[in-house]
C-alpha cells in the first residue's frame, strides 16, 4: 500500500474571462471566481480512485498559496482526500511563486510524509507552465510518468499510458514515482454538498515554506503581461479572381 | 407529509441550490426558477407522487453534475487539444 501526495492549485475559474491589469503587471484576480485547476481535479480523482482500489492507503492534498487556497483543499477533501497540507505563501511572494518553488515544496513534503506516489495536474490553466511534475521528479530523483491517460498498478510499480504527439506511449516505472495527469485520465467527481460538510472535519495542517526550509526567492522576473492580439476582421471578396489575387498578395499561394 | 419525506425534499432543495452556484447563466436565475418549481408542487399530499417527484429531482441533480463535467471537459479540450 502506498501513500499518495496530490498537488492542487487554486486558479481563476475556467469559465471566467481573464482581464489584464492596466499596469501590465498581471491579471485581475480581485473579486474573480476561483476554483481548483481542472487538471488537478483529475489528479485528485486518480488518487482517490487508487484509494478505492486499495492501491493507496492515504491521500494527502497539498496546495501552496494564500488563505483562500484552503477552499481548494476543502474541495480536494470533499472529493475524497484524507488530509490536507496548506503551504502558506501570501502577498508579493505568491505573485512571484514559480514551478521550481512549488516543486521544491512538493519534494520536501513527499519526503516528510513518506509518500510513494506524487500526482499533479500536467499544468495549471493560469500560467500553463507544465513544469512542476518534471521538476519534482528531478529534485527527488524519482522516475516520472507525465501526461498520463491511464495508470495501473503492476507488480511493485506502475504501468502508465502517456499521451504523446500522434499517439500513446506505455511505460513502466518503479515506485516511488511522480505522475502528471492528462485530460483523458478520468472523469473527476463533483464535490457534493454533504461531502463538503464532512470535509470540514478532516485535518488540515498549515505550514510555511520557511518551516520546510525552502527558499522562495524569485528566479524569474515578469517584465510585462499583455492581452493576446485581437483577431482581425475578415473581408468578403466579390469573385474568384479577387480571392486568388488576395491570396497571392498574402503569400498563401 | 411524513417526516422522512419532508427531509428528503429539503435535502433535494439544498443540493440543487448548491449546484446552482455554478450555473452558467448565474445563481439568481437558477434560484428563482428552482423556487418556483418547488412552490408549484408544494401543495402535493400524495406520498407516492412526492416520492416520484423526489426521484425526478435526484435525476436532475445527476444531469446537472454531468452537464458541468462535460462543459468543463469540452472547454479544456477546445483550449488545449484541438489542432484546428
Amino acid at each position: 500500500m502506498s501513500r499518495v501526495l496530490v498537488g492542487v492549485k487554486r486558479v481563476i475559474d475556467y469559465a471566467v474571462k481573464v482581464r489584464v491589469k492596466p499596469d501590465k503587471t498581471g491579471v485581475v484576480t480581485d473579486g474573480v471566481k476561483h476554483s481548483m485547476n481542472p487538471f488537478d481535479e483529475i489528479a485528485v480523482e486518480e488518487a482517490v480512485k487508487m484509494k478505492e482500489k486499495k492501491i493507496a492507503s492515504e491521500v494527502i492534498a497539498v496546495s501552496c498559496g494564500p488563505a483562500q487556497a484552503q477552499e481548494t483543499l476543502r474541495t480536494a477533501l470533499a472529493m475524497g482526500a484524507d488530509r490536507a497540507i496548506h503551504v502558506e505563501v501570501t502577498g508579493p511572494a505568491y505573485d512571484t511563486l514559480q514551478p521550481l518553488h512549488v516543486a521544491k515544496i512538493l519534494a520536501k513534503l513527499s519526503k516528510d510524509e513518506k509518500a510513494d506516489i506524487v500526482i499533479v495536474g500536467k499544468q495549471a490553466i493560469d500560467d500553463d507552465s507544465n513544469q512542476t511534475a518534471q521538476m519534482t521528479a528531478a529534485l527527488l530523483d524519482w522516475p516520472q510518468a507525465t501526461f498520463a491517460s491511464k495508470v495501473e498498478k503492476t507488480g511493485d510499480g506502475l504501468t502508465v499510458t502517456r499521451e504523446i504527439d500522434g499517439g500513446l506511449e506505455v511505460i513502466k516505472t518503479k515506485l516511488p514515482a511522480v505522475v502528471s495527469a492528462d485530460l483523458r485520465l478520468n472523469e473527476p467527481r463533483y464535490a457534493t454538498l454533504p461531502n463538503i460538510m464532512k470535509a470540514k472535519k478532516k485535518p488540515l495542517k498549515k505550514v510555511t515554506p520557511k518551516d520546510l526550509g525552502v527558499d522562495i526567492a524569485p528566479r524569474i522576473k515578469v517584465v510585462s503581461v499583455e492581452d493576446p492580439p485581437v483577431r482581425q476582421a475578415g473581408a468578403v471578396v466579390p469573385d474568384v479572381d479577387a480571392l486568388v489575387a488576395k491570396l497571392k498578395e498574402g503569400g498563401h499561394i | 407529509m411524513s417526516q422522512p419525506q419532508r427531509r428528503a425534499v429539503i435535502n433535494l432543495y439544498k443540493t440543487l441550490l448548491h449546484l446552482g452556484k455554478d450555473w452558467p447563466q448565474g445563481y439568481e436565475l437558477f434560484r428563482t426558477r428552482l423556487h418556483r418549481v418547488f412552490m408549484k408542487n408544494s401543495g402535493e399530499q400524495d406520498p407516492e407522487k412526492i416520492k416520484m417527484m423526489v426521484k425526478h429531482g435526484e435525476f436532475v441533480v445527476k444531469e446537472i453534475e454531468a452537464l458541468y463535467m462535460l462543459k468543463k471537459y469540452r472547454a479544456m479540450k477546445r483550449r488545449y487539444y484541438d489542432e484546428n
